[in-house]
């Protein structure tokens, strides 16, 4: 088996939810021709660095497969080609660290997540101090 | 004779001195550069979006490749710029 990424960006002026149904077909497409999806990443409206078809930001996903063979690929870039609402796609493929790298992603090990979470903790632990001086001064109090 | 130690120096002799650059990938043991990663990446590209040498960066060949590849596929997703002026 072997492991790809599909990145694609959608236009944003597509109305109400659409993007995700386009997203949606191009997993349904995946899973129809006999690719296991490890994940779907939704990275939402992002702006970009630079307009595309005077486009300012659009939709990111991000979908993790893995494949027997890469004869999908062909196939999915083709699709990619003719729909006009998909700015930019690309795919890679992905050797075992970075199969890892996404799984620790996933997980919350490294990143912005890694950061939110010791931020969390710091910030529990400095509630619980509080709490916990609060409680003594009560004590003391009575 | 008097050793350096009893030397006093008018100003501190460290500075000017330059540090030993290192490969920040070898040091830490970072085996995937994620090309979605915009803040990691902006360490490598200067104000005007282009790649810093090695010379500058320390980094290794292998994981300067890596990082060429990298920033190449963020430019080419719209994540990072092909050209700008103050980036950071």
């Amino acid at each position: 088996m072997r492991n790809y990424e599909i990145t694609f960006i959608i236009n944003p002026t597509l109305p109400g939810d659409a993007h995700k149904e386009v997203a949606n077909g191009y997993v349904e497409w995946l899973k129809a021709n006999g690719c296991e999806i490890t994940h779907i990443g939704d990275m939402g409206l992002r702006g970009l660095a630079y307009p595309i078809q005077k486009c300012h930001s659009g939709f990111y996903y991000c979908i993790e497969v893995s494949s027997p063979d890469g004869v999908f690929i062909n196939k999915i870039e083709l699709a990619f080609r003719r729909n006009e609402s998909i700015l930019r796609f690309l795919t890679i493929a992905l050797d075992k660290y970075g199969v890892q790298y996404n799984e620790d992603f996933r997980a919350g090990k490294i990143g912005g997540k890694r950061k939110k979470a010791i931020a969390e903790e710091a910030a529990k632990a400095a509630a619980a101090k509080e709490q916990e001086t609060l409680n003594l001064e009560s004590q003391i109090e009575a | 004779m008097a050793s350096r130690d009893d030397i006093k120096f008018l100003s501190n002799p460290n500075i000017g001195k330059n540090r030993k650059k290192y490969c920040r990938f070898r040091k830490f043991g970072i085996k995937f550069i994620d090309y979605k990663d915009k803040e990691f990446l902006l360490q490598f590209v200067n104000e005007q979006g282009k790649l810093l040498p090695r010379r500058i960066t320390g980094n290794s060949l292998k994981f300067q490749r890596k990082i060429a590849t990298a920033v190449k596929r963020a430019r080419h997703l719209a994540i990072l710029p092909y050209l700008t002026d103050l980036l950071k």
